[in-house]
């Protein structure tokens, strides 16, 4: 299959694109994602496209975005609902929570909910503690929810197709440093499910887990990793809820060494959830403890090199490994 | 309390067949809701339980007046609207009993009844949660080019939350065919309406989104009916999202083991002279010509049909417990 050079915004604009081209029952809708064309851009020129039927301007109401697309969906539509950033997902978490989340359970199944959120979110741009948010694992603790994060262009483009066509409530969290990354995506159409985690690099002395942002750092720390003769394998969980530990737990009966990476807070963190899985399935292997790379415990700052001094970064990654090893 | 505004009209006109149907609805749902407290006392029911007796007007009065596709969707006190569309009224006490024979298969309730082949959508336990669900439903039928609309009930403490003024802005917005109707029984909890809204005038609360409020006789079937069936012509007609307020009273707490500390016996006594079942008997003796006998052949047959309801909740099974995990994820 022919394949070309795309970023991700790229891709996730061509995979919602392609679905509502594919299915009349796909519409879109959010704060200023229809004249204004999103303030990532994701979805420029879907207005003019598709009309303002199928690309629904908002008012900024994230209680009735998610709610109102949840309804929607209940009833059979499949929406795609836009919090302009993660940290306003917070508004709505309990139409999230409570209802898209919980209506297929509670009601003995009669209801189907195939809404997606979209949640662009993550550190690291300057925006002060309240706009800064990386809060993945809040959501990912509830069952009932679907609960992803792509690191790269090839995974945004077919989990935001398998979520737009799964019949559940899915988290699609895009991490917004990510957007500019480029990588090969096929030209065809494909599916990348949404309860696989996946190696994206093999090696054989340390497994990093890891996913979205903490990939692309991770990927970069293992290329350093490697100049040194230290062979890492870089797994990306992609799939917060349900999580997908099959890869991470394989790799680690290898290699006996393993980093947690991830860019929210470590405290009760993804990172946590693995290394508790870890020991549970893989005790006989551990060979030295397991580190946790992860944002620092505050609420992230303003000025730039405060803000980044609490983040993760390849040094940190680097740092972690050596300590395993 | 005021007089309702529109359908006099059509509120004379319903003829007597649809009145009696109209008496077995509320005689049921008082039965039911009887017969609901009796097993909370004996612990066959667990979790809150919220009655609805006092304002059985509300939900039969305005069900009677929807057209085979439209929806509803209510909060925590929904039994009557389970009951109002038809659902089997064994299938609803073995929900409440938490049986597998149950609406929702034990895994709702009394908080969350739904019957969605009914299009009744459920009983949503967190205030307000709702309203966006059925903002969206309504989004779905406009979508799809129908001229199906939504019932959307809420209780007056409702109006104080977020959910019903971004709701109500988005249904206006988008010009949606929902009907928002506040059951304003006087009190969110204990905390009566003055006491928790700055404009306890729901009018002004609709105005504020360009919606006419109509204040209807909640306790008169045929007035919620006719007001109803009004406001959902003008949903129909384009008019776009309409606001009815249904003015009744529950006769008890709010939930079982309420202290009733913030109202008076007497309060409670002079509404209860305004019966909804009271106010719908008369007029089937006094305008309609029926007989007492035909009235309690009525009631002789809610009897039955609650206790045989009550046999099969009982004799159902648990649902399995290795059934944990169902219907967790649709795919």
């Amino acid at each position: 299959m022919a394949k070309k050079r795309i970023t991700m915004r790229q891709a996730i604009s061509d995979a919602l694109r392609e679905e509502m081209l594919r299915d009349e029952n796909v519409f879109i809708m959010g704060e200023e994602i229809g004249v204004w064309g999103g303030t990532y851009a994701v979805t420029r020129g879907f207005y003019d496209e598709f009309g303002e039927k199928r690309v629904r301007d908002t008012p900024i109401s994230e209680m009735a975005i998610a709610g109102a697309a949840t309804g929607a969906a209940m009833n059979g539509l499949r929406p795609v609902a836009e919090f302009m950033t993660i940290n306003f997902a917070f508004v709505a978490f309990d139409a999230i929570v409570n209802h898209a989340a919980k209506v297929h359970y509670m009601f003995g199944g009669q209801i189907k909910c195939p809404v997606v959120f979209r949640a662009p979110g993550g550190g690291g741009r300057q925006l002060g503690a309240t706009h800064s948010h990386t809060p993945d694992i809040i959501f990912a603790h509830f069952p009932g929810l679907r609960v992803v994060a792509p690191g790269t262009p090839y995974d945004a483009k077919g989990m935001l197709k398998a979520a737009i066509r799964s019949d559940d409530p899915v988290m699609f969290i895009e991490h917004h440093t990510l957007y500019q990354v480029r990588g090969e995506v096929p030209e065809g159409e494909y599916i990348v499910p949404l309860d696989k985690a996946d190696v994206k690099r093999e090696g054989s002395d340390v497994t990093i887990v890891t996913y979205g942002e903490g990939l692309r750092i991770s990927m970069e720390a293992a290329e350093e990793l490697a100049k040194e003769g230290i062979s890492a394998e870089v797994v990306d969980l992609r799939c917060l809820q349900p999580l997908d530990m099959e890869p991470a737990i394989k790799s680690f009966k290898k290699t006996f060494r393993a980093v947690v990476v991830e860019e929210g807070h470590g405290t009760y963190g993804i990172g946590a959830e693995v290394v508790a899985q870890l020991q549970e399935h893989a005790f006989d292997y551990i060979d030295s403890p397991i580190k946790r790379v992860a944002q620092k415990q505050v609420p992230l700052p303003y000025s730039r090199a405060l803000e980044q001094s609490a983040l993760i970064n390849k040094e940190r990654v680097i740092a972690a490994v050596k300590e395993v090893l | 309390m005021s007089e309702r505004e529109v359908g006099v009209g059509r509120a004379a006109d319903i003829p007597k067949e649809l009145l009696l149907d109209w008496y077995r609805q509320m005689v049921l749902i008082r039965k039911f809701e009887q017969s609901c407290s009796e097993q909370y006392q004996l612990g066959k029911i667990g979790g809150f339980l919220h009655l609805y007796i006092g304002q059985e007007a509300v939900a039969v009065g305005s069900i009677a007046a929807k057209q085979e596709g439209d929806h509803l969707i209510t909060a925590y006190r929904d039994h009557a609207h389970a009951l109002a569309v038809g659902s089997d009224v064994g299938a609803c006490m073995a929900e409440l009993l938490g049986k597998v024979t149950g609406l929702s298969k034990g895994r709702g309730g009394s908080m969350h009844l739904a019957d969605v082949p009914r299009r009744y959508w459920g009983g949503y336990a967190v205030v307000g949660g709702h309203l966006p669900l059925g903002a969206g439903i309504a989004l779905s039928e406009q979508y799809k080019g129908t001229d199906n609309a939504v019932l959307c009930y809420m209780g007056d403490g409702s109006t104080n939350i977020g959910y019903f003024h971004e709701s109500l802005n988005m249904s206006g917005v988008w010009n949606l065919p929902i009907v928002w109707i506040v059951e304003n029984n006087q009190y969110g909890m204990g905390t009566s309406v003055d006491r928790a809204s700055a404009a306890p005038d729901m009018a002004t609360k609709a105005k504020g989104y360009a919606m006419e409020s109509r204040q209807v006789d909640g306790m008169s079937v045929c007035d919620v009916y006719a007001a109803t069936l009004d406001a959902l012509d003008r949903v129909r007609a384009g008019e776009g999202p309409q606001f009815l307020e249904l003015i009744t009273y529950r006769f008890e707490g709010h939930s079982m083991g309420d202290p009733l500390r913030y109202r008076g016996k007497d309060e409670v006594v002079r509404w209860r002279e305004d019966d909804p079942i009271g106010i719908l008997e008369r007029r089937l003796v006094e305008k309609e010509g029926c007989t007492r006998e035909e009235l309690d052949a009525i009631d002789d047959n809610v009897e039955e049909v609650m206790a045989a309801a009550v046999k099969f909740a009982d004799e159902s099974p648990f649902p399995d417990l290795d059934s944990l995990y169902d219907n967790i994820y649709a795919s």
